[in-house]
């Protein structure tokens, strides 16, 4: 069934994108992040202009989240205050982040700039989780117990002050690293269309030390305030968020969060983290694959502005 | 000298005007439609275009083989045309041409080839064919139109033709008499949304004998059309209610799956 999308100004094959969103879901539920770095693409790929996925992803993530947030309150696996110092960052960072898009899309090297975002931050990310969780599947086999939490350690991060204690994860941590760490998941989740939350996690973990039962809760409450800011802030400034391609991509993403959630409890945590960087290695590739062979057309076409309607 | 050379020639713009009321031929066309409609299936079309040849008295009796040209413009919008190159072992974005006001449909029709219409200075000078329509360029510090064989211009028609937006055809036309002629004009799918003019020029043993012009328009309706222009003129409430309308899908979701 084709449908006329108004702001891409395409028609679209609605059980393509439904099942796109469908599947995209059913792996952020499963991983516990938003999708967006692999709905993007896909977007892009089906012939949306890259700019309009950006911001009509950025409303998707932000309907997966809400539905993964709100069950995660109800099991009381969200820190309140933590996620509220984080989006003191989130805020700026996305506002930063909106505007950084519009100029670089005024500068027509935008595509340019997702990609290699893509590339770096995909590849490194995907490439350390990767290790990580091959190195805990390994540790695990021998014998040892897994922790990620080791009580002992204290890094610089631990010495800095503002220190605030964050009663539902248990910790006491200064609020800058958590500000700083806010303000990079707003400004990449407003560039490159992706709500963080892969990065976002592991950062919150490893960095933070902050409990894996609260993590994934809040980080989604994150995601949720930021991408429902990116949205906003796209409508106004850019005017490229394709309403009824977000709803499509919205139910079907949604849907397929719940299976993937389910399907998630029920493989080990290492085995997950090894598949996710495995996944978000894959995708990073694929982008760096497309920068350095030499493309099928060196030619392309973009319109600058067009009359006045 | 100048304003005298203006004056004569329009002295004899007006006298002709006055002298000759009606050329020897005229042209009466319509399209099948002067409206088409985006609508939430929309998928392309095809409009026709169809008309006749009127002589009168002072047309000579031994006119009788007529050539069509039948040039389609969508409404026009300022382009950039990028290459590629190899840069630090990646391939970026280089050289780039704008392109000012162009098309963004361009479709010429014919009834046969425009070498065989015309002379290759009438061809210039009526711009048959993708080769000698006027693409104006940002060409340094110069505003123009270059070589048909320039890269940037190559490569600008060859896109545009790939996505079927620029067309040429030199056997659409069909004369179904010999002053009766029909044409289709197929649209795709993603054509811009606007005002199309529809130029018909009418040629004789080489000449332009006679030309006149039609339009139609590309426009969405309804649903398509409330959101374009809300997303465009009310974009913070166009916002709050995406925003709006994904929390409320995420919570519909997370009630229906609720797993008690």
């Amino acid at each position: 069934m084709q449908l006329y999308l108004p702001i891409a100004d395409i028609p679209v094959n609605v059980f393509l994108i439904l099942a796109m969103g469908a599947a995209v879901g059913f792996v952020s539920g499963m991983f516990g992040i938003g999708g967006g770095f692999l709905m993007t693409p896909l977007l892009i790929f089906v012939g949306i202009a890259p700019a309009v996925a950006v911001a009509s992803v950025a409303s998707h993530i932000a309907a997966s989240s809400f539905s993964g947030a709100i069950s995660y309150w109800r099991r009381r696996a969200i820190d309140p205050l933590l996620a509220a110092v984080l989006l003191v960052g989130g805020t700026l960072g996305t506002t930063f982040g909106v505007w950084t898009f519009t100029f670089l899309r005024s500068l027509g090297q935008l595509d340019l700039m997702i990609a290699l975002s893509y590339v770096i931050l995909l590849t490194t990310v995907g490439g350390l989780m990767f290790w990580e969780g091959l190195r805990a599947m390994l540790r695990s086999r021998g014998g040892g117990a897994v922790t990620l939490r080791k009580p002992g350690s204290h890094g610089w991060i631990h010495g800095l002050p503002l220190k605030l204690r964050f009663k539902r994860s248990k910790i006491y941590l200064s609020v800058i690293p958590v500000v700083v760490i806010g303000l990079i998941i707003g400004f990449i989740g407003a560039v490159m269309g992706i709500g963080g939350g892969f990065i976002l996690v592991p950062l919150m973990i490893y960095v933070l030390r902050v409990p894996t039962s609260t993590v994934i809760g809040t980080s989604m409450v994150l995601t949720l305030v930021t991408m429902v800011f990116a949205t906003m802030l796209h409508a106004v400034t850019n005017h490229l968020v394709d309403a009824v391609l977000a709803l499509i991509l919205m139910v079907g993403g949604v849907t397929g969060a719940q299976f993937g959630a389910r399907a998630g409890q029920k493989i080990r945590g290492e085995h997950l983290r090894l598949l996710l960087g495995l996944l978000v290695l894959a995708v990073g590739i694929r982008f760096a694959v497309e920068l350095v062979i030499r493309p099928q057309d060196l030619f392309s076409i973009r319109e600058t502005g067009g009359a006045p309607p | 000298m100048r304003l005298r050379t203006l004056l004569v020639i329009a002295g004899l713009a007006v006298a002709s005007l006055v002298a000759v009321p009606a050329r020897a031929e005229r042209l009466i066309v319509s399209v099948s439609n002067h409206r088409v409609t985006v609508t939430p299936n929309y998928s392309g079309g095809e409009l026709v275009l169809f008309g006749s040849v009127e002589k009168d008295d002072k047309t000579p009796s031994n006119r009788g083989n007529y050539d069509l040209v039948v040039t389609v413009s969508g409404p026009r919008a300022d382009m950039v045309t990028r290459r590629k190159e190899r840069k630090f072992g990646i391939w970026i974005n280089t050289d780039s041409r704008q392109f000012l006001q162009v098309p963004g449909y361009l479709a010429l029709f014919s009834n046969r080839p425009f070498e065989q219409i015309a002379s290759p200075e009438v061809q210039r000078r009526q711009q048959l064919g993708l080769n000698n329509v006027l693409l104006m360029q940002r060409v340094g510090p110069d505003f123009a139109d270059v070589v048909p064989n320039d890269p940037f211009r190559s490569a600008f028609v060859r896109l545009r033709s790939e996505h079927g937006l620029y067309r040429e055809a030199t056997s659409a036309v069909t004369f179904l008499t010999p002053t009766l002629f029909r044409t289709g004009i197929p649209l795709p799918a993603e054509v811009p949304i606007g005002t199309y003019n529809v130029e018909i020029k009418l040629f004789s043993e080489g000449a332009l004998v006679t030309k006149t012009e039609t339009a139609f328009e590309i426009v969405k309706v309804g649903f398509e059309q409330f959101v374009a222009t809300t997303a465009r003129q009310n974009g913070l409430v166009y916002g709050l209610v995406t925003a709006f309308m994904a929390l409320m899908t995420g919570w519909m979701a997370s009630i229906v799956f609720r797993k008690d």
